[in-house]
């Protein structure tokens, strides 16, 4: 744009800044495209898939044969490291799935409100083991498969908000107003959140107190700590690789009129 | 530590080892769904389009 030779006028300047702004624009527009997506997804999702798998061998590795047995629990404790992320998955999943689906009712985009529909899924699955693999820990500790404790319960709750948004979402057929009315479900829901998260410490609860979030130093050893971030990990990986995987089928779904999905299946087949 | 003594998880076997699994079949599930999901949805496709070149 500039002329050779002479020192560029701020009008010049200014014209040109306002063209890097429209390339920055067109630039979103094309990240946000369903089809740039669907191909980024899929080069993404082997190396994602991967980086799971790695964490969890790591994870089990180090949290079934190089973790010490506990000086209470015996070995017992090592249902942790399943337990725990799962719990923590169960938390961040509903955070992404609120979250997601409030980006997607302010600026109406497509592709968020198809992640915070695939996260429901993946996240009641999460809650479930949490809560299983909780049951499984209580009987032997607490001599109880379940108590009605503060932090069980709005567990349980989280569990019932999934199956809630996943019943209202499949019960309106029209994919974008379900994705309206689902997402205000979720955002209300979001007050269970720190519900659970301080439920150990607003009431008196028979579940033990957090030991890694504890602002200080965490009162876990290294070697179980570990273990217990890299299957943390490993599960959040995991999360968006599937996440991944079921937006690109309902990309395919949600497209099956526009030309490039034409092209792609004529392509394949 | 022998295959047995860690097999018995010092007397918490069923209950270590029931969480483990259930979190195996967990995660295979929930990769399997997207997987057989995926099949679906290019055989629908194939059929839709199909369909939609007959009836032009």
């Amino acid at each position: 744009m500039r002329e050779r030779g002479k020192t560029p006028s701020p009008l010049a300047l200014s014209r040109e800044g306002e063209l890097v702004k429209i390339y920055i624009l067109i630039d979103m527009h094309k990240y946000a495209s369903p089809k740039f997506f669907y191909t980024l997804a899929g080069q993404l999702t082997p190396w994602m898939a991967a980086l799971t798998a790695l964490l969890l061998v790591a994870g089990l590795y180090f949290g079934l044969f190089i973790a010490p047995a506990d000086y209470q629990q015996g070995e017992s404790y090592r249902i942790i490291f399943i337990h725990v992320p799962a719990a923590w998955m169960s938390m961040f999943i509903y955070v992404c799935m609120a979250g997601a689906g409030a980006i997607a009712l302010v600026w109406n985009v497509k592709l968020f409100e198809m992640f915070a529909g695939n996260c429901a899924p993946v996240g009641a699955s999460f809650t479930f083991l949490a809560l299983v693999t909780g049951s499984l820990w209580g009987k032997p500790m607490w001599g109880a498969w379940w108590a009605w404790d503060a932090r069980l319960t709005s567990e349980l709750i989280l569990f019932f908000l999934y199956m809630g948004y996943m019943a209202l979402e499949a019960s309106i057929d029209d994919p974008r107003r379900a994705a309206r009315a689902s997402a205000i479900l979720a955002l209300v829901g979001v007050v269970n959140i720190p519900v659970i998260h301080f439920s150990v410490e607003w009431w008196n609860t028979l579940h033990q107190p957090a030991s890694v979030s504890k602002i200080g130093t965490p009162s876990i050893h290294p070697s179980m700590l570990a273990p217990l971030l890299l299957m943390s990990l490993g599960f959040t990986f995991y999360f968006f690789t599937v996440a991944l995987m079921r937006m690109r089928n309902e990309i395919l779904e949600r497209e099956r009129h526009t030309t490039w999905v034409a092209q792609l299946l004529e392509s394949r087949s | 530590m022998n295959w047995s003594e860690f097999v018995h998880m010092g007397g918490y076997g069923f209950y270590v080892w029931s969480s483990y699994g259930l979190a195996l079949l967990v995660l295979l599930l929930n990769l399997y769904l997207p997987l057989r999901r995926r099949k679906t949805v290019r055989r629908l496709l194939h059929e839709f389009l199909r369909l939609k070149e007959q009836t032009r």
